[in-house]
């Protein structure tokens, strides 16, 4: 139960650090990004969440009721009991960052890269931290709300090879 | 002169001068399509390798939250390319969990036989890719052949023989008629046969064994810490199987006719053996529920507002058309509870889940995919380093990277 | 003798003798990129059989190849790439564009999808589908074949008369234009890069 893991981590850190919440069959804390750290670091040592299952990243500019720009989603998973628990987190514009968490999972070098791609979210402590799925030069975050679908015309900014010349 | 090892290369130093680099794709056979390796090579050894990838990066993820519920699994169909009905139904199934709907039995084992299939036909491509690979062309036409069998069914079922975009939110886009259960029924009578031409082929095969035992050994703790899932993982000795875990669809009741099959060599071959295994758990699968097959509606009653309702009810009752326009009309279709679910199904790579936020209407605020295949290929440096460049096609095989799952 | 003979009639036979040589014989180079490529894998294999139209020879050295067959969508990242292997191609060479997508941009009309690749490079058959059918597929080659027939000459004069570009006009019409930068290459200072040279 999320109720359970949440009072585990306020013991430890302090009240209020982790939020419970459920919906369906997910279970979600909500911890601010200070702890977040230490919280994924005590849950995967003292909790057994051995396996980062995903990282996701969200950008509520716009969302109903949203107080934060980016939220950021471990989903961990306990191979042992298969228990799966959601870590939220919310970082905010101009220099949205997190800590990485490289070093607790191997798993999360790329997603940390893909989020960062993505949404621009900047992770401390991150290896290798460059664009991993769009070409170095781009200079926009794609799934960020103000980045239009179909781009700024990027995608057709290459040069043209006629027949006679190839 | 022997080589050293590869530990006491030392890549800025004194080595530099005999250490080259080999660019690998983005075009390349081995590559299956797209993405592109930069090996740094010590004679033919592999001191380093480092992935590129993003050749195909086609904005998906952009797409869901363009495109409603209904709209996206035409996108979601082309992610997994291989095996595209299993996207569909992880798709619907977060869906369906987003919503709280209860989808029909019939639907249930109808999915999860389609499930099944997919996940034949992936492995099928999968083992089938490794042989031509590994330079025998013969297991690939066998696997085609099969796979061939199984495009007719999903051709008979849904009319499209690649991207079916079969399911729809609470059910199907049509039900399945007699002859799908005779084309399901002939599959699983002759599939064993081939699997069994498959195997005799590669099982002794000296070269293909050499070529793949003891390659890109990954241990259990590496796999886990490295978030591996499906045959990837469970070729490591990770028994975990989400059809077993957190069992979805109609898995449930046939529990006890399949096994997760599970290694401990960690290495490509050990991959291939888990695949070849998983074949013969799924037709098991698929005889069950096919014998089980319930009969009653695909879809959930029109009442829960969600379904589209068939064409006759559209064209002559009042009600179907009120329904259909509710569905269609951009300002409509779904309500949706405020809130976020993540849900994840077994396909044939790993686990394929979806974390969907939701604002209420009917398109996803995002649609956040996890792609087993981009976590499998963030292994493949650990995997290759320290083994010789011609290992560099089995280990892409044996990890099944599908480049627009990759990219998305 | 043969200076004797009027040119004209030289150059046809040899020309037709050149055409049936080469429509017979078509070596495509797959750039399979996505979900077409594995229907042209299915073309290729065993109830398909391209290889009963000559054409199964499937090479992925774009230096032993005839037609490219681009099977697939593509990216941003990879059209460079493309150009690049259909600048490799020896002459005399041919383009098949696969698909929905790598002929106008298909389902995905996304800010890194490249919308048609006749945009870059010359495409001489287009496919529909999504994937295309096998049958499309091997239609396709032999709409090529009846082309080389057609039009073909030995020294391949038909393709130094395709000097302007190919593909839909108005690039930029589709965008609204407050959406615009014109910022190629370097996305952010660059200049355009068209109607620059393409260095090979
Ligand atoms: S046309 Fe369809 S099948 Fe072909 S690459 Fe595009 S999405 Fe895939």
């Amino acid at each position: 139960m999320s109720i359970e893991h949440a009072t585990a981590i306020d013991a430890k850190f302090g009240a209020g650090s982790a939020l419970p919440m459920e919906f369906r069959d997910n279970k979600r804390l909500t911890v601010p990004v200070e702890k977040i750290y230490g919280v994924l670091a005590f849950l995967q040592l003292q909790r057994g969440f051995d396996m980062l299952c995903d990282l996701a990243g969200i950008d509520y500019l716009g969302y109903a009721d949203a107080t934060d720009r980016y939220g950021i989603v471990y989903s961990l998973t306990n191979t042992t009991t298969g228990e799966r628990l959601f870590v939220k987190t919310f970082v905010n514009d101009p220099d949205p960052e997190v800590p990485s968490v490289v070093d607790l999972w191997e798993g999360a070098n790329w997603m940390e890269r893909e989020l960062y791609d993505m949404f621009g979210v900047k992770f401390q402590g991150h290896p290798d931290l460059r664009r991993i799925l769009l070409p170095d030069e781009f200079t926009s975050h794609p799934l960020r709300k103000d980045y239009p679908m179909r781009g700024y015309g990027e995608r057709h900014n290459f040069p043209t090879v006629t027949r006679a010349e190839s | 002169m022997p080589l050293e090892a590869v530990a006491s290369v030392d890549e800025t130093g004194t080595d530099k001068e005999f250490l080259y680099t080999l660019n690998f794709g983005p075009q390349h056979p081995a590559t299956h399509t797209t993405l592109r390796l930069i090996l740094t090579l010590d004679g033919e050894t592999i001191v380093k390798a480092q992935p590129d990838i993003g050749f195909l990066h086609s904005g998906f993820e952009k797409l869901g939250e363009d495109l409603d519920f209904n709209q996206y699994v035409t996108i979601v169909d082309r992610m997994n390319y291989v095996s595209p009905v299993a996207n569909e139904i992880a798709w619907h199934h977060t869906i369906e969990k987003l919503m709280g709907l209860d989808i029909t039995p019939r639907c249930k084992y109808i999915r999860t036989i389609l499930a099944e299939l997919a996940r034949i036909g992936d492995h099928l491509l999968c083992v089938g890719a490794v042989a031509l690979d590994l330079g025998g062309l013969t297991a690939f036409l066998y696997a085609f052949n099969e796979r061939e069998r199984i495009y007719d069914i999903l051709e008979n079922a849904s009319g499209q023989r690649f991207h079916p975009s079969y399911t729809r939110v609470g059910g199907l886009i049509n039900d399945v008629n007699d002859l799908f259960v005779s084309q399901v029924r002939a599959f699983v009578k002759s599939f064993p046969k081939a699997h069994g031409d498959v195997c005799r082929l590669l099982n002794k095969n000296k070269i293909f064994i050499d070529r793949t035992q003891g390659v890109g050994t990954l241990t259990r703790e590496e796999a886990i810490n490295r978030s591996c899932t499906g045959p990837v993982a469970r070729a490591s000795g990770v028994a975990r199987d989400l059809r077993k875990d957190e069992p979805y669809l109609a898995y449930p009741e046939l529990q006890s006719s399949f096994k997760i099959v599970c290694s401990n060599g960690g290495d490509c071959l050990a991959r291939y053996l888990v695949r070849m295994g998983e074949m013969l758990e799924s037709v098991n699968i698929i005889a069950a529920a096919i014998e089980n097959l319930p009969s009653g509606p695909v879809n959930i009653g029109t009442d829960s507002k969600v379904v589209i309702p068939d064409k006759s009810a559209t064209y002559r009752s009042i009600e179907g058309l009120i329904q259909h326009f509710e569905l269609f009309m951009w300002n409509r279709r779904f309500e949706t509870p405020v809130n976020e679910v993540y849900g994840a199904n077994e396909t044939a790579n790993g686990e394929l889940g979806f974390y969907v936020v939701s604002d209420g209407s009917a398109k996803a605020w995002r649609a956040r995919t996890r792609p087993p295949s981009f976590i499998h290929f963030a292994l493949f440096p650990h995997l290759i380093e320290g083994h010789q460049i011609s290992d560099v096609p089995a280990v892409l095989g044996s990890l099944n990277i599908i480049a627009a799952e990759l990219d998305r | 003798m043969a200076l004797k003979l009027d040119d004209n009639i030289f150059v046809s036979k040899l020309d037709f003798l050149a055409n049936w040589v080469r429509k017979n014989s078509l070596w495509p180079m797959p750039f399979a990129t996505a979900c077409c490529g594995i229907e042209l894998m299915a073309s290729a294999s065993s109830r398909y059989d391209l290889a009963r139209f000559g054409s199964e020879a499937m090479r992925f050295t774009p230096r032993q190849c005839d037609v490219m067959i681009v099977a697939g969508r593509v990216a941003m990242k990879m059209v460079p790439v493309m150009q690049r292997i259909w600048l490799q191609m020896p002459e005399p060479k041919w383009c098949i564009s696969m698909g929905a997508c790598a002929s106008t941009g298909g389902v995905f009309d996304t800010y890194s999808v490249v919308q048609g690749i006749d945009r870059f490079i010359p495409v001489d058959v287009y496919v529909p589908g999504c994937p295309p059918r096998p049958e499309q597929v091997i239609r396709a080659v032999l709409d090529l074949q009846e082309k080389i027939m057609k039009g073909g000459t030995i020294d391949g004069r038909e393709f130094a008369k395709r000097t302007a570009y190919e593909g839909p006009g108005d690039r930029l019409g589709e965008l609204d234009p407050s959406e615009v930068v014109i910022a190629p290459g370097n996305f952010a200072t660059g200049k355009r890069l068209r109607g620059l040279p393409l260095v090979n």
